[in-house]
């Protein structure tokens, strides 16, 4: 067995590796398949805090994931056509600075996870997981019926937009941008797993009666991962949308939610790398089989069904074996 | 003055009464054993001290305040720190973690407990599942001691260990009280250690408290008519 975090460490530079290859040999499709893949694990890395350290199995992560997306289109659709967001009661004007629209998509997803986990966060189980599918269906029907941004065709961004010192149209510079901003969460998620508060966010999902005579308060608990969860979900669907310059409402989808719960499972639940892994994996699947047949999501099953009934822990799992501790 | 105060508590799980006429009070520093025959109400008593159970009927009062609306965290947080019976860890945490997790602000800290549990530092870094029923025992011991309680409840904290680790846990109970200002309740079928530890002992009989008294009190027809021994 390897011990999981030079696997991590391994896993890292593959992931760095891959796009420096394709930029060598000029290859900039797979440099966009890198940073789709380091963007769709930044996602899994936010739901993964919820789902993972929480135990919280949200099938409405999409909602965030679409909100952050819809943040970067709506302020560089405005900051494109010259036309201000909001005139009254004060000025409000669009925006092509990344950080400005990193912020907004980050305070946005994590105004709305707290909203949603506070309502959603009284029930458990099966009750959680319908409630937060059909907040993230809500947002799904909303924008299909919201004309001013698209509708159902979507809203299309043409340029990409700016960070200070990099030219964010260049392949393989976003992706660098891309890849730091995983890095950065990944430090911040393995900080914040080792911390008070993910202790004991990790004992309230193991009993939350006994957190509570050690005076925590687990829904507290709960509602503070759901609501960072959800603003790094966020920060993922603009660094997507901005990916892709382009926004619609399948990233409201359930079946966005859905996807993400499966990188999860693939990597490890609750392994810190768990979704890198399960995103990559995803992706070159959807490529290579996904080349071969439109019904490739079979074999997606499949190789799901293995994980689940013969490595619980995940990919990451089988080669570094059971969790032990926080390693 | 009594750091808590029960009187004429009552309880329901559902419709069944559990409790029907509970008067308690422990001052502080003192030692009380909670003591009655199986299934006679100690644990519901101890469910309604940590407000993991609402009374009824009757009233609750710590550290001069009144607990009636008060849930079970904010009780811990108030300084009611439970050692629950069955050894109640966190199993997928490591010793370390179980303590941090549940550490707050006073002057019980890691050091302290390992002081008091020197097996607790050996084990630091193992996972709570893996330690032996005394080492479980401990360290839930040391998790509510890393609270900061005033009260410390402690149910049936001897249960199904070796002789020799009671022992070790008898001789922490004494430590306890001997130096430090603790209040302590204890939940134990061992009228022997209890007698060594405890100033007081309660008796509780079908969810009543029946009898109270200094163990110099306790005579054999007490015994005998209410603990069966």
């Amino acid at each position: 067995m390897i011990r999981e975090r030079y696997l991590n460490l391994a896993i890292m530079l593959a992931l760095l590796a891959v796009p420096l290859w394709a930029w060598v040999s000029d290859e900039p499709f797979t440099i966009t398949l890198a940073t789709r893949v380091a963007i769709l694990a930044l996602a899994g890395v936010g739901l993964n805090l919820a789902l993972g350290l929480g135990g919280l199995v949200s099938l409405g992560h999409a909602a965030f994931f679409g909100l952050g997306g819809y943040a970067m289109g709506i302020l560089a659709h405005h900051a494109q056509t010259y036309t201000p967001l909001m005139e009254s009661p004060f000025l409000i004007e669009g925006t092509k600075s990344m950080p400005v629209i990193w912020l907004v998509a980050v305070l946005v997803s994590a105004l709305a996870a707290f909203a949603i986990g506070l309502l959603s966060l009284r029930t458990t189980g099966v009750y959680f997981i319908m409630i937060t599918l059909a907040f993230g269906q809500m947002f799904y029907y909303f924008t299909i019926s919201w004309p001013a941004y698209g509708g159902e065709d979507g809203l299309s961004i043409y340029v990409r937009n700016g960070f200070p010192g990099l030219n964010t149209l260049d392949p393989i510079q976003f992706f660098g941008l891309v890849y730091g901003v995983l890095a950065l969460v990944l430090v911040f998620s393995a900080t914040l797993a080792r911390s008070r508060f993910g202790l004991a966010l990790a004992a309230a999902r193991q009993n939350e009666e006994r957190v509570r005579t050690v005076g925590l308060d687990a829904f507290r608990l709960r509602l503070m991962a759901f609501t960072i969860s959800g603003a790094i979900t966020g920060l993922a669907g603009a660094l997507m949308a901005d990916l892709n310059r382009f926004v619609s409402p399948t990233m409201f989808s359930w079946h966005m939610s859905g996807e993400f719960i499966v990188f999860i499972i693939l990597g490890g639940v609750g392994r810190l790398f768990g979704p890198v892994v399960g995103a990559g994996l995803f992706i070159i699947l959807e490529h290579i089989l996904g080349g071969l047949s439109e019904f490739w999501m079979i074999y997606l099953g499949a190789l799901l069904l293995a994980v689940v009934l013969f490595a619980r822990g995940g990919l990451i799992g089988a080669f570094s074996g059971p969790e032990v501790g926080h390693d | 003055m009594s750091l808590l105060e029960l009187s004429s508590i009552a309880a329901h799980y559902g419709p069944s009464q559990a409790l029907f006429d509970i008067n308690l009070s422990v001052a502080e520093g003192e030692v009380v054993a909670l003591m009655g025959r199986n299934g006679m109400g100690k644990t519901t008593t101890i469910k309604v001290i940590c407000r993991m159970l609402t009374e009824s009927s009757g009233a609750i009062r710590f550290a001069g305040k009144d607990m009636a609306r008060v849930p079970s965290h904010r009780a811990a947080r108030a300084g009611i720190g439970l050692v629950p019976e069955g050894r109640r860890c966190f199993p997928n945490l490591d010793v370390r973690e179980n303590l941090i997790a549940a550490a707050r602000p006073g002057e019980w800290t890691m050091d302290r407990v390992t002081d008091l549990f020197p097996r607790l530092a050996e084990r630091a870094d193992q996972m709570a599942v893996s330690l032996s029923g005394g080492e479980q025992q401990m360290l839930a011991i040391g998790r509510a001691l890393m609270t900061n309680p005033s009260l410390l409840i402690l149910d049936e904290a001897t249960e199904g260990l070796a002789p020799v680790v009671r022992h070790e846990i008898w001789a922490a109970i004494a430590r306890l009280k001997a130096d430090t200002g603790l209040a302590i309740i204890v939940v134990d079928k061992s009228i022997r250690e209890l007698r060594g530890v405890a100033d007081r002992a309660v008796i509780i009989e079908r969810g009543r408290s029946v009898w109270s008294g200094g163990f110099s009190d306790l005579h054999h027809d007490i015994t005998e008519r209410y603990l069966g021994v």
